[in-house]
């Protein structure tokens, strides 16, 4: 036989078919390595999500950006840099991660499951070799001493026996939910992640920006922005109106933090369904309120001055107020009034000052965020404003580029500008809007069930010791050697201290033996 | 007390608490000296074996290296009560918790850095991280009356809310911890590359470290989680990327990092203080670099 033996010198790689490609690829991505590797990864690719602006939250602010840098900017959005959060690479860090994490802890369950249907291991041959060893003699019984430690060892789980000569040793170990909570941690995160898909699919929200004195209804098209899940229609939104009837807004007028708001307050007239009773109620900042499954959140405010326009025969074409969107802290305002009745087509291109300062070098701005002296300065424009071409429109911004620019002037309230072609503009008044955020999130209560599970599960892995404690009564002559170790399951805790307490009363009498 | 009156005496108490510490910096940095002069002549006369031994000999206290640092004890305990005071002033001068801003708020977490410091040396013996702990406060008060004062005023309407009290306290005991364990993080760096008297090993160094994110690492898990809740009724979403908000993740993200590699074989000993350290530095950023120069919806800083 020894003569078939071929001594093969190269190094025999089993092949590495699809099958154990892909073992090993479970493998890598389920050690801690990987892990920590992936964990890095996914705070350095949230990085830039915070730098530059985001679609998610500001889009104008992306635009802006894209326009100040076309270059970089056509670069960074083909690679989803304007939209981190939803990018295909942050979700592959954070997928693989949950992966990494999935793989981690399943196997870690059952090897737990094991664990806690076994009593604690028996006594090491050699005590003294453990992080933690004491030795002594007493004239007690083997048998007295470790029934007295093991009264002392209350809440543990133990276990007796005895070795191959007859000695009896006493094992013990306390701290299984250290795991339990390690375990939790984990599939609560899973849980979190879950429960953030489920408010992204069956969940919607919606901006709507509403003027003191008007209302709003919960259909799609009365909303500025809306958007929703995958598994949401705009047609089964519960069919809920209000009207806005007062906003209050205070600002600082101390020099301390001049300027700073100190209150926003709005009533509402609210029809629930459009069969109900109406009710007042009161919308706040960190005072939403419950209408069905929706919640109504107050998120902004501004401006929006009045303008009456009359066509060169005197009649008016135009008598409202116009949404102006603060730019800065003292609500300098921009907004667009857009004539297309007119003819030829009238657009006005406007600066909103609630508080009218004229620096004299960067020309007229706000100097304080309450309507104290307001006034509008405008550029007025004549000729095609565009609407027709089929392309939408922001109506907050004029696309003069068909347009000519006839003139520009600043307004008091009560003002009025004589359009050089005819016509006039008028500066009434002021009035106020606020905006609504308007949502339903199923995924919510779910996911502050798990993140509270997650942090019982944390505090419990991070507080509880598992630690093990054995105790070996000999019998040399006639005295009995106690010996006792303990090890450390994990860092923290101070054994040594414990040992020495459960070996203490091991040698002590208790109470009961005294009496 | 009328309000300038309450007002005049919380700054002063601030600027008491910074004399004290000031102090005790340099009465801690003479310990340190003077513990290093020590080793050096021991060093010569008890050859090699000298430095192992050190460790194991019970510390005479009546070294002058130990007794500077039992005055720098004192002093932090008075700086504590001083600073502990200011910020109760401050309180009753706003009528409310005194963390509505950015200075506000650092003279608080600072009151936090003192008083999770002298109660952890109630039980243990921490003078060691005296020097450190004094000079970070110092530099947080500082920057604090400097770059950060602000007037006390009431608070914007977003803040008006009892998870001011929840989420900030918090936030502000967390990185309070984070402080103190990325203090102990870099002098177990040091530590495993220079001999320097009268600290722990580098190991016990570690495992300080170790325990003080283990406490802070779940409270800062709650911080983030409270201010979703707040986020929830304030903004209307419980999640949603401000700038903040991520670089709160960032610093999760990198603890738990920290928490791993603990348990990771090649991991646990420099390379987890370093991570120690960046968790540390992330903070920072959010802290600093967020309110400073990122726009978003936590612009409560009240600063300029």
């Amino acid at each position: 036989m020894s003569a078939d033996l071929k001594i093969n010198t190269e190094p025999v790689l089993p092949p590495l078919g699809t099958i154990g490609f892909l073992r090993w690829a479970w493998r890598q991505l389920t050690s801690m390595r990987v892990a920590l590797i992936l964990l890095f990864l996914l705070a350095v690719a949230a990085i830039p999500g915070s730098l530059l602006p985001q679609r998610g939250t500001d889009p104008l602010r992306v635009d802006q950006w894209i326009s100040d840098y076309p270059a970089w900017g056509s670069v960074l959005g083909t690679l989803g840099f304007f939209d981190v959060y939803a990018a295909p690479w942050f979700a592959s860090v954070y997928l693989l991660l949950f992966l990494s994490l999935i793989g981690c802890v399943i196997p870690r369950a059952s090897q737990y499951w094991e664990q806690l249907r076994q009593p604690p291991p028996p006594a090491p041959r050699n005590l003294s070799r453990l992080q933690e060893f004491r030795a002594e003699e007493t004239p007690d019984s083997p048998e007295l001493v470790l029934d007295r430690a093991a009264g002392a060892l209350r809440g543990w789980r133990k276990v007796r026996g005895t070795d191959a000569d007859g000695t009896p040793w006493l094992a013990a170990e306390k701290g299984y939910l250290r795991e339990v909570g390690n375990l939790t941690f984990h599939l609560a995160l899973i849980g979190i992640l879950a429960s953030v898909a489920l408010g992204g699919v069956f969940g919607w929200k919606g901006n709507v920006i509403v003027r003191v004195g008007q209302g709003f209804s919960n259909t799609l098209t009365q909303y500025d922005a809306w958007g929703g899940g995958r598994f949401v229609s705009a047609d089964g939104l519960q069919p809920f109106s209000f009207t806005l009837d007062t906003f209050n807004v205070e600002f600082e007028r101390g020099q301390a933090q001049r300027g700073a708001p100190r209150a926003f307050e709005s009533t509402v007239t609210l029809r629930p369904t459009p069969t109900e009773g109406e009710e007042r109620a009161s919308i706040d900042v960190n005072h939403p309120i419950d209408v069905g499954d929706a919640k109504v959140f107050l998120v902004g405010h501004g401006y929006a001055p009045h303008f009456i326009v009359k066509d060169d025969a005197g009649e008016v074409v135009f008598d409202d107020s116009v949404v102006f969107l603060p730019q800065d802290g003292d609500f300098t305002s921009t907004g667009v009034v857009k004539l297309p009745d007119a003819s030829p087509q009238l657009g006005l291109q406007g600066l909103f000052l609630p508080t009218t300062q004229l620096d004299p070098v960067n020309g007229p701005s706000s100097s304080f965020p309450a309507p104290d002296n307001p006034s509008v300065v405008f550029a007025g424009y004549t000729g095609d404003l565009g609407l027709d071409s089929g392309r939408p429109q922001s109506v907050y911004s004029l696309d003069t580029t068909a347009m000519k620019r006839i003139g520009i002037t600043q307004l008091f309230p009560g003002e009025s500008w004589d359009l050089p072609g005819g016509g006039s503009v008028t500066f009434t008044s002021v009035d106020r809007w606020a905006s609504f955020q308007i949502a339903h999130d199923p995924g919510k209560e779910l996911a502050l069930f798990f993140a509270m599970a997650s942090i019982t599960g944390l505090m419990l892995s991070l507080l509880i010791r598992r630690r093990r404690i054995w105790l070996r009564a000999k019998t040399v002559g006639l005295v009995t050697v106690l010996e006792s170790g303990g090890l450390r399951r994990t860092d923290a805790g101070d054994l040594g201290a414990e040992l020495d307490a459960v070996r203490t009363a091991a040698l002590a009498p208790t109470k009961k033996e005294n009496t | 007390m009328n309000a300038t009156a309450l007002a005049q005496a919380s700054n002063a108490f601030i600027y008491m608490t910074m004399f004290a510490l000031a102090i005790a910096m340099v009465v801690f940095s003479v310990s340190f000296a003077a513990g290093r002069r020590r080793v050096s002549r021991e060093l010569v006369t008890s050859g090699s074996g000298g430095t192992a031994l050190l460790e194991e000999a019970p510390v005479d206290e009546d070294q002058p290296g130990r007794r500077s640092a039992n005055i720098g004890m004192s002093l932090t305990w008075l700086a504590t009560v001083l600073l502990l005071i200011g910020v109760v002033l401050r309180g009753i001068w706003a009528a409310r918790v005194p963390w509505g801003n950015m200075y506000e708020f650092s003279i608080s977490s600072a009151l936090a850095i003192l008083i999770i410091f002298v109660a952890l040396s109630v039980k243990r013996d921490v003078r060691w991280l005296g020097l450190f702990v004094v000079t970070s406060v110092l530099l947080v008060l500082g920057l604090s009356v400097t770059v950060l004062y602000t007037e006390a005023a009431q608070l914007v309407p977003a803040l008006k809310s009892y998870w001011l009290v929840i989420h900030v306290s918090a936030a502000m005991i967390s990185s309070a911890a984070f402080t103190i364990a990325g203090a102990s993080a870099a002098l177990a760096l040091a530590k495993g590359r220079w001999e320097i008297p009268h600290i722990p090993s580098k190991v016990s160094l570690e495992t300080f470290t170790y325990r003080v994110i283990a406490f802070s690492f779940p409270l800062w898990t709650f911080a983030v989680v409270a201010g979703a809740i707040w986020a929830e009724a304030a903004w209307g979403r419980y999640w949603g990327w401000d700038p903040k908000e991520t670089w709160a993740f960032i610093t999760w993200v990198v603890y738990a990092a920290y928490l791993h590699a603990r348990s990771t074989q090649g991991w646990r000993g420099n390379k987890a203080s370093w991570i120690a350290i960046l968790g540390l530095v992330t903070f920072l950023i959010n802290y600093f670099g967020v309110n400073f120069f990122l726009q978003g919806l936590h612009s409560y800083a009240g600063v300029g």
